[in-house]
């Protein structure tokens, strides 16, 4: 009797370690990004777990620069117009996918697919030519433009994932009353999808925020960054002496808001990611 | 892949005119409007589609069988399979390139453990998120957050913490007693690999996790509750149930997750940069292409890369679509 209470606190101790380790493993980086983000120059060569001060300098440094505003700006700008895009052209998509049998639809659904299994390195010279035929090299449009090519293929098979499981009876209603196929979608259909719409633009917001190759390529100049390249880009007088305790501000302010839109959506990520993936 | 519609209720209004079936053989008319409809709401995505990733491709194509540079595009003439493979006195071309090689090989190494690693930490994670406890929306939220952070941030972050001299890692392994002097994780060829691995397992394990979890949260429980009657142990119900009942799931994150190594840039760019030792394939094209100029050559490496994820694809859903019956 004794000994299986003993194996039980022993499995129950065992558990919560294991739990323990996890969490840490999990947020330990970014914890540690904070403490050394808090630390005067002067300290930053010292290791300390603790945060032991609270020197705001690192971030007035970082924020007082020009062209790092002018990142989170780029940033901003490209991902919230990349989200409206994607949504606009996914939701329109999947109506389509969702709601209609026709022919093709299956091979629609695997050219959607096949485009989201693209390596982007297969399209950057192409992509390069496009941009710059259209005048957009350098600019925030070149990157909302190329940023389709990965947001737009996994918004089309959310959506049309949430799609299928809407009631028919909805859309026969609005047939009978006579409503075409547009305002079926906008009237009926979207009112109901928010939940998902705000899954896929969550999901399509942190992958415009964090892309990194399309930015280094087709940017030129600091006015015209986004934060992913401003932060890789951050460089001292040598190869040895970089500014970590900048570097790591900018990393919080530009990971903070990302964390906290996951933990208060954390649900509806979830539900967002397995809903594009488990699927036969 | 299609829902059958559900059959209108029983004891419903629908007995005296035809039930209304938008997906079925119903007034051909109205099917046809809704077909061309459905064309015409799926023109803006293909479009857009073929704007950015379809044209471009076969640019891509066409600019690895010509010399092109990148100041010169329009000024390129076609030269056939040179930038893959010629004989010039010796053979030249990406095929006879050590470095191309070593990057392939680069490449495949890196896919192969990170994936593998993230596979058993992922179900591991899973397992662990899937018990009831006190603060498990916590501990899921927590979990999360290594998804969340820009991959540049976290390379960022995890340069800091490997660095040679003040690295947080190196001061609490030599605390440890683990190892006598402090080690260059990011510049020693020996060691870069394994730190890009655990960075990327870092950063890629709770996906795997939630996918895993999603499919562990549909088992029955009457298995379960069966294997506990007959007195089972819980490692064999593991191994007898629940993995190959969350097998499909676990291969599916398995697979995106190999995609994703095999094109594998912004980590291993952002730590140990253009370091033969780390370079894959995306560095290696990328190299070409932007630092070199040389568009020819870099879009032949970005085309064998394409082709390469193309037959992994391709063999999985072949794979897929014999296991699965092709069922939804």
């Amino acid at each position: 009797m004794t000994l299986r209470r003993l194996k039980a606190i022993a499995l129950k101790t065992g558990f919560w370690l294991l739990v323990a380790v996890l969490v840490l493993y999990a947020i330990f980086p970014f914890y540690y990004a904070i403490v050394t983000s808090l630390k005067p120059s002067s300290q930053l060569f010292e290791v300390s777990y603790w945060v032991d001060s609270l020197d705001f300098s690192n971030y007035v440094t970082v924020l007082s620069q020009p062209t790092f505003l002018a990142a989170i700006r780029n940033s901003v700008v490209v991902a919230l117009s990349v989200v409206l895009i994607a949504l606009l052209l996914g939701l329109t998509a999947a109506w389509a996918l969702g709601r209609v049998r026709f022919r093709g639809r299956t091979t629609v659904m695997m050219i959607v697919l096949g485009v989201s299994m693209f390596p982007q390195v297969a399209v950057l010279s192409g992509l390069f030519e496009v941009i710059r035929t259209l005048d957009l090299y350098n600019s925030p449009g070149g990157l909302i433009l190329s940023y389709t090519i990965f947001t737009l293929p996994f918004t089309v098979w959310i959506l049309t994932t949430f799609m299928r499981q809407l009631p028919d009876e909805l859309e026969e209603a609005a047939i009978v009353d006579g409503a075409s196929p547009w305002v079926t979608l906008t009237k009926v259909f979207m009112p109901l999808l928010w939940p998902a719409m705000a899954t896929t633009g969550l999901l399509a917001f942190i992958a415009a925020w964090n892309e990194f190759l399309f930015a280094l390529t087709f940017t030129l100049t600091d006015s015209q960054r986004t934060v992913p390249v401003a932060i890789a880009l951050i460089s001292g007088g040598s190869q040895y002496e970089l500014p970590w305790g900048p570097i790591m501000a900018a990393s919080v302010i530009v990971t903070v808001p990302l964390v906290v839109l996951v933990v208060i959506f954390q649900r509806r990520i979830v539900s967002g990611l397995t809903a594009g993936a488990v699927k036969g | 892949m299609a829902q059958t519609p559900a059959a209108p209720t029983p004891g419903g209004t629908l007995e005296a005119n035809q039930p209304v079936r938008p997906r079925r053989e119903r007034g051909t008319r109205v099917r046809r409007r809704r077909v061309r409809a459905a064309w015409l709401f799926l023109t803006p995505m293909l479009v857009g589609l073929a704007l950015v990733a379809g044209w471009p491709l076969a640019r891509t194509f066409w600019f690895s069988v010509t010399d092109a540079s990148l100041s010169s595009l329009e000024g390129a003439n076609f030269i056939g399979l040179e930038n893959y493979l010629v004989y010039d006195n010796g053979w030249y071309g990406i095929l006879a390139d050590p470095l191309w090689w070593q990057s392939v090989w680069n490449t495949l190494y890196f896919a192969l453990v990170s994936v593998s690693l993230e596979a058993v930490l992922g179900v591991i994670v899973a397992l662990v998120l899937n018990a009831h406890f006190r603060g498990r929306t916590l501990v899921r939220a927590a979990m999360l957050i290594p998804w969340a952070i820009p991959t540049v941030v976290s390379a960022k972050i995890w340069a800091w913490m490997l660095n040679d001299q003040f690295g947080i890692i190196n001061h609490l392994l030599m605390t440890l007693g683990l190892i006598d002097a402090p080690l260059s994780w990011t510049a020693d060829a020996s060691l870069s690999m394994w730190a890009v691995i655990m960075v990327d397992v870092w950063k890629a394990t709770p996906f795997v996790a939630l996918l895993v979890l999603a499919a562990l949260q549909m088992l029955p429980s009457d298995c379960y509750e069966a294997a506990k009657v007959d007195g089972i142990h819980p490692v064999r119900v593991f191994f007898r149930v629940t993995l190959p009942l969350i097998t499909p799931a676990l291969l599916v994150a398995v697979i995106f997750r190999a995609l994703d190594a095999l094109r594998v840039f912004d980590v291993i760019y952002v730590l140990t940069s253009n370091a033969a030792s780390t370079m894959t394939m995306s560095i290696y094209a990328r190299q070409q292409l932007v630092e070199f100029q040389d568009v020819g050559y870099g879009s032949a490496a970005s085309t064998l890369l394409f082709m390469i994820i193309a037959l992994v694809t391709v063999v999985y859903l072949y794979l897929g679509r014999r296991q699965l019956g092709g069922g939804s």
